[in-house]
């Protein structure tokens, strides 16, 4: 392996960035990116591909696969949330499949498509080896779960702007938690509620993309830690903490669907 | 941990994900799914009423069946009374048409005889009459003796 193992893991653990220099916000992790867009595409093609031919008869087995996941997060979304909507249950596939797909490209081996980018960048583009950057667990990155859980929270806002109305969304903002039962009480109190509500609204999200990048980043580090031993032994810490990693990939896709629409049906939900 | 323009390029993929499983993706499957559930409790629904349907059918066909085993007794045991009815009257007939041929038959052997008296009493009375012409031809005029020989024939 390595040579030097810091540089290594400091290898691994860059992205490949569109501009050079560092905290550059307009600059972007064209890794992440583009592989999230790929596994989205991927999701969308199978998926829209088995609803344009599917047969109510006779289904085929990729038909069987689609509709078991479908019927999981609508039987989920049934349970949960009880108002009518048509935004939660695509939306709740969609994170499902898309994280799932996102957590997934951590069970390829840790060096196989980073070598593949650093043959195709030196043999086409003249590219020195270790600066080709590449690192293929989207959801390892903040932005990509901070991308979806602050979505998740622009649209808890909007579900309860929809089912409160503005005024009652803002009422509540001012009168909960903590009631008051005179006018003076209630104004003297309205500003705590008021940052409780902020504290307990933004903690959402964060609490959401945290979990997930926190799982992923540490699952891809053990990874790459796993490849610095010897070659014989890897298998031995490799081959369990994969076959952990399945289950921890699919727990987390489905943990990201399910709080979302636990926060959304408590939004939609009055207190 | 580094924020950058990453965010914004995913949050609008995201979106474009959700839009399009909202479109193409959700309600078709949704449907499709909830259609064929519907279909299989209609078939289940349908299937339950067939067999409610064959076993009152049955029942129907059982009582047919009893119904139909009673009226072929009743005709058999009809038509055997009939034919008892029928040989008995023949029976009768014949009793009848039997004595009366006996009768006629009788009859008959009783006429019979009175004719054959009569003729056998015709031929004693020539016979006699024969004999005594012969006998009388010797010694008896039959002129004479008429009266003795009427009242003879008349004896006979």
């Amino acid at each position: 392996m390595a040579s030097n193992a810091t540089d290594y893991i400091k290898h691994h653990l860059t992205f490949w960035n569109s501009s050079h220099q560092a905290g550059n916000f307009w600059s972007i992790h064209i890794d992440t990116f583009s592989i999230s867009l790929l596994l989205g595409f991927i999701f969308l093609a199978v998926f829209a591909g088995v609803a344009r031919c599917a047969s109510l008869e006779r289904p085929g087995r990729l038909q069987l696969f689609v509709e078991l996941i479908i019927d999981m997060v609508n039987t989920q979304v049934k349970e949960v949330f009880h108002a009518k909507s048509k935004v939660v249950g695509p939306l709740a596939l969609t994170i499902f499949c898309w994280v799932f797909l996102m957590n997934f490209m951590d069970l390829f081996p840790v060096d196989l498509f980073p070598m593949i980018a650093q043959w195709i960048g030196f043999t086409f583009f003249g590219m020195e080896p270790h600066h080709v950057y590449l690192r293929v667990v989207p959801s390892a990155d903040v932005n990509a779960t901070f991308a979806m859980s602050l979505s998740v929270m622009i649209l808890i806002i909007a579900f309860s702007i929809k089912a409160k109305g503005a005024g009652g969304y803002a009422k509540e903002l001012l009168t909960a938690p903590f009631h008051a039962s005179n006018p003076i009480g209630a104004i003297i109190l309205a500003p705590v509620n008021f940052v409780f509500q902020m504290v307990e609204l933004v903690a959402k999200p964060i609490s959401l993309s945290l979990r997930l990048f926190g799982n992923m980043y540490s699952g891809e580090l053990i990874f790459i830690l796993i490849a610095l031993l010897p070659i014989g032994a890897q298998w031995a810490l490799g081959a369990p903490w994969a076959i952990f990693h399945i289950l921890i990939i699919t727990l987390q896709a489905f943990v990201f669907m399910m709080l979302t629409i636990v926060y959304l049906s408590l939004a939609v939900e009055a207190h | 941990m580094e924020f950058n323009a990453t965010l914004l390029g995913q949050a609008i993929t995201f979106a474009i994900l959700v839009w399009f499983t909202m479109k193409f993706v959700w309600p078709p499957l949704t449907n499709m799914m909830d259609e064929r559930a519907k279909r299989i409790a209609d078939g289940l629904a349908a299937a339950e009423r067939g067999k409610q349907d064959l076993l009152a059918a049955e029942k129907r066909v059982a009582d047919e069946l009893t119904k139909a085993r009673q009226q072929s007794t009743e005709i058999m045991l009809g038509a055997e009374k009939r034919a008892n009815q029928i040989v008995e009257e023949a029976r009768e007939t014949a009793r009848q048409e039997g004595a009366r041929l006996v009768a006629d038959a009788k009859a008959e052997i009783d006429q019979e005889v009175l004719r054959a008296k009569e003729a056998l009493r015709e031929q004693v009375a020539a016979l006699a009459v024969t004999g005594a012409e012969k006998i009388l031809r010797q010694e008896v005029d039959a002129a004479k003796h008429a009266d003795l020989l009427a009242s003879i024939k008349a004896e006979l």
